[in-house]
């Protein structure tokens, strides 16, 4: 059997936190007062030490495409600029053996004022190229890019657009067994982003290697099939990233749906006790595109008298908020009997209504905060539940393509004829 | 089944072995070979970004030393008569300057390497090496347009004035671009400790110009070297520039007499330099993102 085209064994990266930044020398100085007048060597390391990745172990099959999760802080850009080599680890190690191409921004070593002719040798050889083997592919990198008019021009006056678009072209004709990528389909509008998946896909079934860090879930799911999950810079799962991506957007380990959260979450004011997606009288997690959705919120006021008021903020799969609705007497369509109104002791349910043919299809996440005067926070539930609201069909008759937008409200039309 | 496993082999055709490197001296020159495309590429880059912009592009390179000698010319020959060793002021000055501003222009664009290439360098790997020695070499260019300068003011007096009795070229000036080698060297391996300087503690920058500056007034530019007695001789031989220049002049203008152990300190102390500026440098450029 062949060695795996990349092995990751036991790696480890160190920050020194105290020693962020590079230091003038006069604080170093002072630093030496410091140290001579008596603070010990193990006292001051204790204080800044910061593992930003540890014990990290996997494998890597040539033709994989892998994803790595993670939320901020997990350890994934470590994890890439490691193996990138932009920087050294503190322990461990890691064989790569193939040529690899980091892809960790679009545009690598652009300059503007040079042609985009130029900056896709410039480019191109910066990521590892030589310049044969730039020639072969230029024709065909152009093309990608789309900008066979403008390739004389100075990158500096391109849209950025056509920037971001060279850039990914250069990287993905690349000459390389193994590409890691980080975050670069962020940037850019809809197309092109379909364009740089069809384009990564396209590396894989040529067997490239594929190493693929990125915040979207849906762009995971759907490109890699492998995924390993980091948890503040450790390793914490390997396997199918459909598991992987069910098992990160679940808050508690214990709780059955993600549609329903239990647990008691607040301060000696007031605690939320339970949260749940409600369709049509029943709790679930997947949703029709024309149905209503109800987010119902149990809370317990423990302080007589108190203002209360919940809060729903939805995000979608990307992280974006898509809307915030506090339930405040002057930012809610009806009238509430309770919100922003002093509640005596006891148990409350609040349901909030998202109607049908209003959120896009996708998968949505809901944080829950519960507030005192509607400015003191007694709870905020992060990611608390999570539901997927599918596509039926029924705003589809006509239109087949991709459903641009983070909302997909029907609008009012009014056509006339003038002329 | 051979056959197979042939293929895997020649389509990967390297290990990289990612760990912390141990021990002071870590370049690896053959990837420094396979980069060589990027070398050219950088150089094209530093040239012609460098003189879109300016007004009158290369012209810099003429103007530059043909005023600075005319300043020379006029307050160190005129108002304090410092000895040129019978050589016309100007061909003194520019012939001094043809070594020296190599060596600085080398180390005013490598001596802060990692600060200006933050953020390039946090973004892909490559020999890090190559950025400062792109920079070296494409200062040549502006030293050759100087030395175009020289050669004009040098047929000048040549064939126009009683100074071509005294200016004779022997065969040996032909060695004269190993001084632009050596001064090159001592540029960019003071630049390669800048750079590591400069990397850790930031307000180092700032010294840059004090030490140009100061580093031009102990090289004999606008003096020679034979106004310095010898109790203070070997002083004047600490700083490798000394014999550059002294060098330089003796073969193109025939001035003072060929040193042999003074030529042989500087060229120790330029290898000497350089390995220590190698050495810090590729300290530094293992792990210097991580303190940005």
């Amino acid at each position: 059997m062949t060695k795996p085209i990349l092995e990751v064994i036991n790696l480890g990266k160190r920050y020194r936190l105290g020693q962020l930044g590079a230091r003038s020398l006069r604080d170093e100085l002072s630093n030496l007062g410091k140290r001579l007048s008596g603070k010990s060597e193990s006292e001051r390391i204790a204080t800044s030490d910061f593992w930003a990745l540890r014990d990290i172990s996997f494998e890597v099959r040539q033709g994989e495409v892998v994803g790595i999760i993670g939320k901020n802080g997990a350890g994934k850009s470590t994890l890439l600029k490691l193996l990138s080599r932009i920087t050294e680890p503190t322990e461990g190690e890691a064989f790569i053996r193939g040529r690899v191409a980091s892809l960790l921004e679009v545009g690598t070593g652009f300059h503007p004022e040079l042609t985009g002719r130029n900056n896709i040798y410039l480019s191109g050889t910066i990521l590892g190229m030589t310049r044969n083997e730039i020639r072969e592919r230029f024709d065909e990198i152009v093309a990608f890019a789309g900008i066979e008019k403008h390739i004389d021009t100075p990158v500096k006056r391109y849209s950025s657009g056509m920037y971001v678009r060279l850039g990914f072209a250069v990287a993905a004709h690349l000459n390389s067994e193994i590409l890691l990528v980080d975050e670069v389909l962020a940037v850019g509008d809809v197309v092109y982003r379909k364009q740089c998946i069809e384009k990564m896909k396209s590396l894989a079934r040529e067997g490239r290697t594929i190493f693929f860090v990125s915040h979207q879930l849906d762009v995971l799911s759907n490109l890699c099939p492998r995924s390993i999950r980091l948890h503040k810079g450790k390793f914490m799962q390997d396997g199918a990233t459909t598991d992987l991506v069910r098992d990160y957007l679940k808050k508690d380990e214990n709780q059955k749906s993600s549609s329903v959260w239990e647990g008691l979450e607040g301060d000696d004011i007031a605690q939320v006790e339970k949260v749940r997606i409600i369709t049509d009288g029943d709790i679930n997690e997947h949703v029709n595109i024309d149905q209503a959705v109800e987010v119902e919120v149990t809370y317990r006021c423990l302080k007589p008298g108190s203002k209360l008021n919940a809060s729903v903020i939805i995000n979608n799969s990307l992280g974006s908020r898509i809307l915030s609705s506090p339930n405040l007497p002057s930012a809610i369509a009806n009238k509430d009997d309770w919100g922003y109104r002093d509640h005596p002791a006891g148990v409350y349910v609040s349901k909030m209504e998202i109607p049908a043919n209003f959120l896009n299809d996708g998968l949505y996440t809901i944080d829950i905060a519960l507030s005192t005067d509607a400015s003191h926070t007694n709870a905020y539930l992060e990611n608390v539940i999570s539901f997927t609201v599918h596509d039926t069909g029924s705003m589809r008759k006509e239109f087949q393509h991709a459903w641009w937008g983070m909302i997909r409200p029907k609008m009012h039309w009014h056509t006339e004829k003038i002329d | 089944m051979d056959e197979h496993l042939l293929m895997t082999e020649s389509s990967i055709p390297y290990e990289i072995h990612i760990r912390k490197r141990r021990g002071l001296f870590t370049f690896d020159l053959s990837e420094i070979i396979r980069y060589k495309d990027l070398l050219l590429l950088l150089l094209y880059r530093d040239f012609s970004a460098r003189y879109k912009q300016t007004i009158l592009g290369p012209a810099w390179f003429v103007i530059q030393p043909v005023l600075t000698t005319l300043v020379f010319t006029i307050i160190f020959g005129r108002v304090a008569g410092i000895s040129t060793e019978g050589v016309p002021g100007i061909l003194f000055y520019l012939g001094g300057l043809l070594a020296w501003n190599y060596h600085a222009t080398v180390l005013q664009a490598t001596g802060n390497t990692f600060q200006q290439n933050l953020d390039l360098f946090g973004k892909v790997y490559f020999p890090r090496i190559i950025v400062p020695l792109a920079a070296t070499i494409s200062q040549l260019i502006g030293w050759f347009i100087q030395f175009l300068t020289f050669v004009v003011f040098y047929l000048y007096f040549v064939l126009f004035t009683d100074a071509g009795n005294t200016l004779t070229l022997g065969w040996n000036a032909l060695l004269f671009p190993l001084c632009i080698l050596q001064a090159g060297m001592i540029g960019l391996g003071t630049g390669f400790c800048l750079s590591a300087l400069t990397a850790k503690y930031r307000d180092l920058q700032h010294m840059q110009t004090f030490i140009v500056q100061t580093w031009m007034y102990i090289t004999p530019i606008v003096y020679p070297l034979s106004i310095i007695g010898d109790e203070w001789r070997w002083a004047a031989l600490l700083n490798p520039m000394t014999m550059v220049v002294e060098n330089l002049k003796h073969l193109l203008l025939g001035t003072g007499s060929f040193d042999l152990a003074g030529t042989g300190i500087s060229i120790g102390l330029t290898l000497l330099l350089f390995i220590i500026g190698l050495t810090l440098y590729g300290k530094i450029e293992r792990t210097f993102v991580d303190t940005v």
